[in-house]
């Protein structure tokens, strides 16, 4: 299995929460020729509509986030530093030392860390608070910092997509570029059956485009397509491994936000082991996502989670297996035939 | 008690509501206009009112807390997480059960510190002997709740696991059954989902878009040892809320159901909850808002195998509720 050249595209595009507007294009310009209708509502989420051979009597989506973690400026000091809020949850450890790009200029930037030699005993092994860091832009005071960024601008980890180990992928925003590839490779197939796909903002600042989605299109059937924190990492017991890169699709039981209803996870396992497909179970109930937004919304929908297994994720460098990828595809478009309940 | 003990018998973990729906579905049928369950799993029951140019949705949950199977030793010992609010030390060494009937007991790892008490230091032992050998009866994401066993106290006080909310739903059923003609056009409404964040009432509520709206749940007391001071005692009569952590009701909601038990005689006191939320504020935020409150009955031990009522006090609360049905606001 390969990667068309939309992943890397799609990872290496600026995407913090609410600025999305260069994944949006990207987007536009894959499915736009093979959807039925497309369009973008109010808060900037993409709707598509693709018309199968025949239509369903249940309204099914698929539903991915554009956006991904970033920062904020919310400071610019008098010798011209940047300093910022997280934009979505990121680990404080993660932060000092990454490089950066911000604002509509893509202005590079690296995060300030005390090197070990200035470290004074009490600060080695802690990592600074967030407060107390800041982005250096290369500048010599803080009119020469202003001429480029001004407080408000939203950074993002540096794109530097790369193909890495055997058959892995290493990036930025693999959560949740990953599903927004996926839906447009669904996009660009001939289903047999009607189809809507949504490409939604500001998952990771709470599920708030999904929200104008459930309300707007009121799907009945919602399958959500994410990448998944794998925790198969030195130090952490088998128990806690969540799920596994390599192992195949993540189907999800519940997490912080959702309990899936167990006819649609058993209708998925059943889809995968009649089509060779390869799934794990997440073994850990943490993170969450839109299920949320979906289930509750006013038309409340069956809700499903189908996820690749991602290592370090909200990070510059999330670890992601092809062959994982692959498996989520087939089974997206057997979901695609099938919906989500019998 | 009948029909709490019916309730309580059944298996109804969150997410996994559907024995006591059918059983609740059955206990309505023969009062509600039309019965529908919508796609989360709410049970929602139609009366038709006298005055149709208004609504009132009543809701009670049908979930309680409980566990969820999460990964499979190879010895056969089952990891789990909680669903819901769980104090470990509240189901330690306890007796659980499975939907499909399953038993077992959940116990912390060995030599675990009292401070390092937690969840994900809990175990499942079937009593199976491998891995597979567990396999043949459970499976990862299967869920688990504690064993459905009610004690007799003295002083019409009982003791049990689930209280919240079975209470809830047998009241809500038993007011229906005083209520003649509701003023306005009533939904009862049976959620899910409560406990890990008032899930379903959003759902059901946004779909409704109430004027008027009610819960009926259970409130801690502080009328124990080494109680916090706070108002509601058990045997204090039904508990009409102020505030919890969730939502300030409405002043309207709280004056009629003063006023309706000073009228009828009906013993209350008023409820402040610091901590904890009820489906009263997924009500009162839905569409356009609605005028919101709750009547809650006292529970001492909340979240643990042995919560304890005074069934004098959930009487009250039936007859508060069958009142506010019928007279409105």
């Amino acid at each position: 299995m390969k990667l068309t050249p939309l992943f890397k595209k799609l990872c290496d595009a600026f995407g913090p929460s609410s600025l999305e507007d260069e994944v949006r294009e990207i987007i536009l310009n894959e499915i736009t020729p093979r959807a039925a209708s497309v369009k973008v509502d109010k808060i900037g989420n993409i709707i598509a509509f693709k018309k199968g051979k025949s239509a369903r009597r249940k309204k099914l989506l698929f539903s991915s986030h554009m956006d991904e973690v970033g920062f904020m400026i919310r400071h610019i000091d008098d010798d011209g530093y940047a300093y910022f809020g997280t934009v979505g949850g990121i680990n404080e450890s993660v932060i000092p030392g990454k490089k950066v790009v911000i604002g509509e200029n893509r202005i590079p930037g690296v995060i300030s860390a005390k090197a070990i030699h200035l470290q004074t005993p009490d600060e080695r092994g802690v990592s600074p608070s967030v407060e107390k860091l800041y982005i250096d832009i290369g500048a010599k005071s803080k009119a020469d910092t202003l001429t480029r960024l001004c407080v408000g601008d939203m950074a993002t980890f540096a794109p530097d997509f790369e193909y890495f180990g055997s058959d892995r992928v290493k990036s930025k925003a693999i959560d949740d570029r990953f599903g927004c590839y996926a839906l447009c490779e669904l996009i660009k197939k001939d289903l047999p059956y009607d189809a809507f796909f949504a490409f939604t903002v500001q998952e990771e600042e709470g599920c708030r485009g999904a929200a104008a989605v459930a309300f707007g299109e009121a799907p009945d059937e919602v399958v959500i397509v994410e990448s998944t924190t794998a925790a198969d990492i030195q130090g952490v017991p088998e128990h806690q491994r969540a799920c596994v890169l390599g192992q195949g699709a993540v189907i999800s039981f519940m997490d912080n936000s959702t309990l899936y209803p167990r006819s649609a996870i058993e209708n998925i396992k059943t889809l995968c082991n009649e089509n060779n497909i390869k799934w794990q179970l997440k073994t850990l109930v943490a993170g969450g996502n839109e299920a949320r937004v979906y289930q509750t919304s006013q038309n409340p929908a069956v809700v499903a989670a189908v996820s690749a297994p991602v290592r370090y994720i909200h990070s510059p460098a999330c670890v992601a297996d092809i062959s994982d990828l692959a498996e989520v595809e087939k089974l997206l478009l057997k979901l695609a035939e099938s919906g989500l309940v019998s | 008690m009948k029909t709490i003990k019916r309730y309580i018998e059944t298996f109804s973990v969150t997410g996994n509501e559907e024995e006591l729906r059918e059983l609740i579905s059955k206990d309505m049928e023969s009062y509600a206009d039309s019965i529908k369950t919508d796609a989360m799993g709410n049970l929602i029951c139609f009366k038709k009112g006298g005055d149709s140019s208004k609504k009132t949705m009543l809701a009670a949950h049908m979930d309680e807390i409980g566990f969820v199977v999460t990964f499979i030793e190879n010895s056969g010992l089952l990891r789990v997480s909680n669903v819901g609010g769980i104090r470990p030390i509240n189901s330690a060494y306890g007796e659980v059960v499975f939907k499909n009937g399953v038993k077992g007991v959940i116990v912390i790892e060995e030599n675990t510190k009292p401070g390092d008490i937690a969840v994900k230091k809990m175990i499942v032992d079937i009593g199976a002997k491998t891995k597979k050998d567990a396999e043949k009866q459970v499976s990862v994401g299967d869920f688990l709740t504690l064993t459905q066993r009610v004690t007799k106290l003295k002083n019409k006080r009982f003791a049990a696991k689930a209280f919240d909310d079975r209470l809830g739903c047998a009241a809500l059923v038993e007011a229906s059954r005083l209520v003649k003609v509701p003023k306005y056009d009533t939904f009862f409404v049976f959620t899910v989902q409560e406990e890990v964040g008032l899930r379903g009432s959003k759902a059901a509520a946004g779909g409704i878009l109430p004027d008027f709206s009610l819960a009926c749940d259970v409130t801690p007391t502080y009328d124990s040892v080494g109680s916090d001071p706070g108002e509601v005692k058990l045997g204090g009569g039904a508990a009409i809320k102020i505030k919890d952590s969730s939502v300030i009701c409405s002043k309207v909601i709280v004056d009629t159901l003063t006023r309706l038990a000073k009228e009828k005689n009906i013993k209350y006191q008023y409820e402040i909850l610091n901590a904890g939320g009820t489906d009263t504020a997924s009500m009162q935020l839905a569409g356009g808002g609605s005028y919101a409150g709750c009547v809650s009955i006292p529970t001492r031990y909340v979240h643990s195998p042995v919560e304890l009522i005074d069934l004098k006090d959930y009487e009250n609360a039936v007859a508060l509720i069958a009142a506010f049905v019928e007279e409105g606001v």
